[in-house]
């Protein structure tokens, strides 16, 4: 708890000016400092002893083989195995996110520049419901909803848009991407429409004087400013969708599928600890890439939050 | 969808273009939802009929029947939600106040560690958590999984709740200090309560977290705890689509509710403090 240090020492200016009183700059003197550090350790310690330990053991298994020495054989018996799910996985997570920004651009867009309020309403009330949806429910949803018999074939058929010899499973590849961007939409979505509605109007304003048309302001106006949020948004969607493993096991369990799927596996029908650990290096290394990318593209525009 | 009495004929061709997109959203948004809904009030329903070919709520009573899986599981999920608030909120209100108030060394640093098990590939990281707990005997009990549950809240608790304490305007705390408060009683006179509404935010952050949380659950949970979420997995799995949306719809009640609600205990100044 906050206590006031012994001693008392003499105020430090604080950032901001304002003189404060003598206790509360104390805040800011070696002896504040200490108090800080003691009040984040028990909160910094449980994710050093619960997340951080376990990752460094799980990096370090992967390159340790069955006797206690090291070893490649984990890694490449996981490439040897896994290499076309390694793929899938990148292509599943890459195409989602492409997907994600263009529907968050587009409703965060109208959200700034639509014209109509009655349209801007229905759109900011309908859009968020998924948003704190369980990723396990909602691919218990899909799973019944874009079946091949499920409801959406149904209306289709019902509505006369389709014929029932059309009637197609999307439960394969396309039933892991619609869940993962229904899912993940709304959350960029919130993000890129609040950096959206922050925006300076002046400049909006002048291009629309000049005659620049909606999808020109957007593309070539907002969308620059508002990048930095969107990036950050799109790398927290990238790594979420690549650590889901509920979506791939209830929609596309079978090969190929995700690598969480195949982690799941290797240790409950084979307890093998190397090369689960070897498949999970491989989806730290592609988080990786994209923290990279971040790092590149997003300090350079000045940075991020 | 249209509007009442448009005053134009072109107005009205305007909301064309308009009701389709979002005739479309609402489709893509509420056809799931929907067909959930369905199968929780489903008798029988199978191909090649559009609808539930006879509605009820057999399985509802089955679902609700004391001593069912269902109920011992959400009276498991609930435990094990509350039990994650406490620890993550002993651990982050100390943590957010002193991220808030205090000078701490590499500060960006410390914020960025709370956000690292939400920012990074979690299975095999809960696969090996399975292995550490399993020497200790944490393996398929309550604690355990609350362990979990919680270095994965973290993030929401410590960095809500430091934006909240940051938020609270200091001149009133120096006003306390000045008439003679000493800093604990400032601090649960003046600033802890100011601070409660975004306290709270974080809290059912981490306690609809806790709620849905599934792999973590899965891999240090096996065998003896079953929530929620695990209890539909098996149900969806195993082909019982009516348990399975019956518990999905349970699990939905609280998400929906919070979000419907968030913006009352989220206030902007606090949001725009967030992870700074």
């Amino acid at each position: 708890m906050p206590t006031e240090p012994a001693g008392r020492p003499a105020p430090l200016p604080r950032e901001g000016g304002g003189g404060g009183t003598p206790a509360l700059a104390a805040a800011a003197s070696p002896a504040g400092r200490v108090w800080g550090v003691l009040l984040v350790m028990p909160a910094l310690a449980m994710v050093a002893l619960f997340f951080l330990y376990p990752l460094g053991l799980s990096a370090v298994s992967a390159f340790h083989g069955r006797d206690g020495g090291w070893t490649l054989a984990n890694v490449a018996k996981a490439f040897e195995l896994y290499s076309l799910d390694m793929a899938f996985t990148l292509a599943i997570v890459l195409l989602s996110s492409a997907l994600v920004a263009l529907l968050s651009v587009a409703i965060g867009g109208y959200l700034t520049l639509g014209g109509n309020r009655v349209a801007v309403t229905l759109l900011r009330w309908l859009y968020r419901w998924p948003l704190f949806i369980p990723f396990i429910v909602a691919a218990q949803m899909m799973r019944s909803f874009l079946a091949k018999n499920g409801l959406m074939n149904n209306i289709l058929i019902g509505s006369g848009i389709i014929e029932p010899l059309q009637a197609a499973s999307l439960l394969d590849w396309r039933g892991i991407v619609v869940t993962f961007v229904w899912k993940q939409t709304p959350f960029v979505a919130l993000m890129v429409a609040g950096a959206m509605a922050s925006l300076d109007r002046s400049t909006i304003e002048a291009a629309r004087d000049l005659g620049a048309g909606r999808l020109r302001i957007l593309a070539e106006i907002v969308v620059p400013q508002i990048r930095p949020t969107l990036v950050v948004g799109l790398i927290l969607s990238f790594v979420t969708m690549l650590s889901v493993m509920s979506v791939p096991m209830m929609i596309n369990p079978n090969s190929p599928t995700m690598i969480t799927v195949d982690m799941a596996y290797r240790i409950n029908a084979h307890g093998d600890y190397g090369v689960a650990n070897a498949l999970g290096f491989v989806s730290y290394l592609m988080a990786g890439l994209v923290g990279w990318f971040y790092l590149r593209h997003g300090v350079r525009q000045g940075g991020a939050r | 969808m249209s509007g009442p009495f448009p005053a134009s004929a072109a107005r009205a061709l305007a909301w064309v273009p308009r009701g389709l997109a979002l005739g479309l959203l609402a489709f893509v948004i509420f056809g799931p939802l929907t067909n959930l809904g369905l199968w929780a009030v489903a008798e029988k329903w199978y191909f090649p009929h559009t609808l539930p070919l006879q509605y009820g709520f057999s399985f509802w009573e089955r679902v609700f029947a004391p001593r069912s899986n269902a109920m011992a599981s959400l009276a498991t999920s609930v435990t094990i939600a509350l039990l994650t608030v406490a620890a993550c909120l002993a651990v982050s209100v100390p943590a957010g106040y002193a991220l808030a108030r205090l000078r701490l060394p590499w500060r960006g640093a410390i914020l960025l560690a709370f956000l690292l098990p939400q920012a990074f590939p979690s299975v095999a990281v809960y696969i090996n958590v399975a292995r550490i707990f399993y020497t200790l005997g944490l393996n398929g009990t309550v604690a355990g999984v609350v362990l979990v549950h919680t270095v994965h809240g973290l993030v929401f608790s410590v960095w809500i709740t430091a934006a909240a304490f940051a938020a609270v305007d200091r001149s009133l705390e120096e006003a306390a200090r000045d008439m003679g408060a000493g800093p604990l009683r400032t601090f649960f006179g003046i600033t802890l309560p100011l601070a409660a509404p975004g306290v709270m935010a974080s809290s059912i952050f981490v306690f609809l977290e806790s709620l849905d949380e599934f792999t973590g659950t899965y891999f240090v949970g096996v065998p003896d705890i079953s929530t929620l979420p695990l209890l539909m997995f098996n149900a969806g799995m195993g082909g019982n689509f009516q348990i399975a949306a019956i518990t999905a719809l349970i699990l939905l009640v609280p998400s929906v509710g919070f979000m419907l609600v968030i913006e009352r205990f989220l206030k902007a100044d606090v949001l725009a403090k967030v992870g700074h």
